[in-house]
């Protein structure tokens, strides 16, 4: 689960994190006594949406005045903020941050994931923040410094003082590097984070370690612990078909082609998708119904896939196995009936009760197309939305 | 032969009295010689009673020392699961199965370093589990599409493992024994150490290995493959189609920074000897290609 940067800001304050005076805000009068309220003379207005790249879309802006604060924040509130990571839709602002200014003297890096390979909590830090991490990674991997945490020992004393020495943090600033460092980790532990990124971190003329912006994503395996961090979830950021297959326990992902797939499992619906693909259409979605699909569930999953105008067939692949092939077939059906199927259906199934599944299928009076494996289903709906 | 399981393993069901154990025990107990290896159950506070005739225990190792089982499968729920792991490796279980769906990655994360300088394996979380057909089923795969054969399957996700299995069967090859590791990023057994036992097993002639998007484990078996397997091994990864950024199902399956992408990983396997598809529906196909 993804929050916005000032929630992230609020998080890690808690745990010891220090980041510049901010004040959230949703409207033009409240960033204005806001800004009165920070005091100062040299604010900086931040778009807030679940994406990076904010700054080079115009999302960001450093104001001298409160007149300027005025004009910005009614600039940027409402705008459609196109970035890198939110793909030619963008996405509306509706929030938005009001910092002090912060005289930077240099932007570093920090960030901190689960790390497959060592099975630990991974710390990363460089010292060239405030750009791309990955090009750095790609271009200068030796400027990537990297520690992996003892869950007994935590972030030590020691490892934090000598990624940050690392990073070139002067000895003036380095207790508040340490503090800063292990509160980190201590918010990624005690909140159950996935990742946690501090991009930039900076050192200002005054010998201060701040966290200028703060990006943290939540394992959703977790969330059943963090009812505060429920709360924070926006759904104006989210894909509504993504929210409403979520209510149904439906694991589905917006993908851009025109045949919409439901099958169980996530790596069947992944080589499902794949095989679409092989065979030259394009996959609307991404569907994993689980192994548990009930008639209702498959009735739901066909109402969200619907509601994509761009879906012109439906691919149904099963492989049963503790699903019954039958009990699906008799989801489809009903939810052929209920949706009044308005794009072709192509139906493969496979596993326990399969002969019992394509006899209600046939049975059903509708125009069911059957496939015999993937690859069979994969070439009719291609050949059916090329009609 | 076989590897990691075969009829005279003696086994531990976690969380035998939750549905979803009671429900997969059961079909694992009526599969070949399944009566005689699950041989105790474990609910805390339920120790005394019996479900289907196996004794439950209150804990693993009362279960251990009364059984003698060497092996345990977990359908504890995700909140309590990890601690299901922890009490396992305790009692001194030589091998986990753990089914459970859904365990924070943090929870597996402090398992894992627990389990540092202990000879038990773990299987899992998050997979269908292991089965040696005609001999025994450990978890949730239906054990009927299954018979024993030549060819070894290791897979990270469940229904495109009985996909594989079935494109097989259609072909008369059964299996030596199918282990699904699981879609979790955290998790026990990997495909490379799946695949060194496999070598090592006078049963298995060829293996078929099927991974997905993310992480770096298959690139990883690949090359321990290129300088050591004495056996051919075809492979397919699922995901060429996943969009950068956005989940794939399981937990493991994300293509982030760049890194773990389908393409990667079909080309280190080539690189490295494999032989790979990128059509799903002819793994078996390709597997039987290249069979000695």
């Amino acid at each position: 689960m993804k929050i916005h940067e000032y929630q992230a800001k609020e998080i890690l304050r808690r745990y010891g994190v220090a980041t510049p005076r901010g004040i959230p805000c949703f409207s033009v009068e409240e960033a204005v006594a806001a800004a009165k309220k920070l005091g100062g003379n040299v604010w900086v207005i931040k778009a807030q949406i679940h994406a990076g790249g904010r700054g080079k879309g115009g999302g960001v802006k450093l104001v001298k005045s409160l007149d300027e604060v005025k004009k910005q924040v009614g600039a940027i509130l409402e705008m459609r903020l196109v970035t890198h990571q939110t793909g030619p839709e963008g996405r509306i602002v509706k929030r938005l941050l009001i910092e002090e200014g912060a005289d930077i003297k240099s932007e570093l890096y920090v960030g901190m994931v689960v790390d497959r390979g060592s099975q630990r909590v991974a710390l990363m830090a460089s010292s060239e923040g405030g750009t791309e991490i990955e090009e750095v990674a790609a271009k200068s991997p030796e400027k990537i410094h990297k520690v992996f945490i003892n869950p007994d020992t935590g972030l030590t004393d020691t490892e934090a003082k000598d990624i940050a020495g690392k990073i070139g943090v002067p000895a003036a600033a380095m207790q508040e590097a340490k503090v800063f460092l292990q509160g980190l980790y201590k918010a990624f532990i005690e909140t159950d984070a996935a990742l946690a990124e501090i991009n930039p971190l900076i050192l200002t003329r005054d010998q201060r370690v701040l966290a200028l912006d703060a990006k943290i994503n939540f394992d959703s395996n977790a969330l059943f612990r963090h009812p505060d961090i429920q709360a924070l979830r926006d759904l104006d950021e989210e894909d509504e078909a993504e929210i409403e297959a979520s209510k149904h326990d439906l694991n589905y992902i917006s993908l851009d082609g025109n045949i919409a797939c439901l099958v169980n499992g996530a790596g069947l619906a992944m080589a499902t998708m794949d095989i679409i693909k092989l065979y030259g259409g394009a996959p609307a979605n991404f569907l994993d119904v689980g192994g548990g699909a009930t008639t209702e569930k498959v009735t739901e999953a066909f109402k969200i896939m619907l509601k994509n105008p761009k879906v012109k067939a439906i691919l149904v692949n099963i492989f049963g196995g503790i699903m019954k092939c039958d009990v699906i077939a008799q989801g489809v059906v009903a939810a052929a009936k209920q949706t009044s199927l308005p794009v072709p259906l192509i139906v493969r199934l496979e596993g326990t009760n399969v002969d019992l599944g394509k006899k209600i299928l046939a049975d059903s009076g509708l125009p069911i197309i059957s496939a015999n494996n993937m690859a069979d289903a994969a070439e009719k709906a291609v050949k059916a939305v090329r009609r | 032969m076989s590897i990691l399981i075969n009829k005279n393993t003696k086994v531990i069901t976690q969380g035998i009295t939750g549905k979803t154990g009671m429900f997969h025990t059961q079909n694992c107990v009526n599969y070949a010689f399944g009566r005689q290896a699950f041989v105790a159950g474990v609910t805390p506070k339920k120790g005394g009673q019996n479900f289907a005739g196996i004794p439950i225990f209150n804990t693993v190792a009362e279960a251990k020392k009364d059984t003698a089982a060497t092996c345990s499968v977990i359908y504890v729920p995700p909140p309590f699961a990890a601690a299901a792991i922890d009490e396992a490796v305790e009692a001194g279980i030589e091998f986990i199965v753990c089914i459970t769906e859904g365990i924070p990655v943090l929870d597996m994360v402090r398992s894992k370093h627990k389990m540092k300088g202990k000879k038990t394996l773990l299987l899992g979380p998050n997979c269908p589990g292991v089965i040696t057909p005609d001999e025994i089923k450990i978890g949730i795969m239906p054990g009927h599409i299954h018979k024993k054969g030549p060819v070894g399957v290791v897979s990270r996700s469940g229904t495109l493992t009985y996909e594989a299995v079935g494109q097989l069967m259609e072909l008369g090859l059964g299996q030596s024994t199918c282990v699904g590791i699981g879609g979790d990023p955290v998790n026990g057994l990997k495909h490379i150490d799946v695949i060194k036992m496999f070598n090592d097993d006078p049963k298995t002639e060829a293996v078929i290995m099927v991974g997905e998007i993310g992480g770096s484990d298959e690139e990883e078996c690949a090359r321990w493959v290129k300088g050591n397997m004495k056996k051919p091994v075809v492979g397919f990864i699922a995901g060429v189609t996943a969009p950068p950024g956005k989940r794939m199902g399981h937990a493991g399956a994300i293509i982030s920074g760049g890194k773990g992408t389908a393409a990667e990983k079909l080309a280190v396997m080539e690189e490295c000897g494999i032989k790979v598809t990128k059509n799903p529906s002819e793994m078996g196909k390709l597997l039987k290609s290249v069979l000695r």
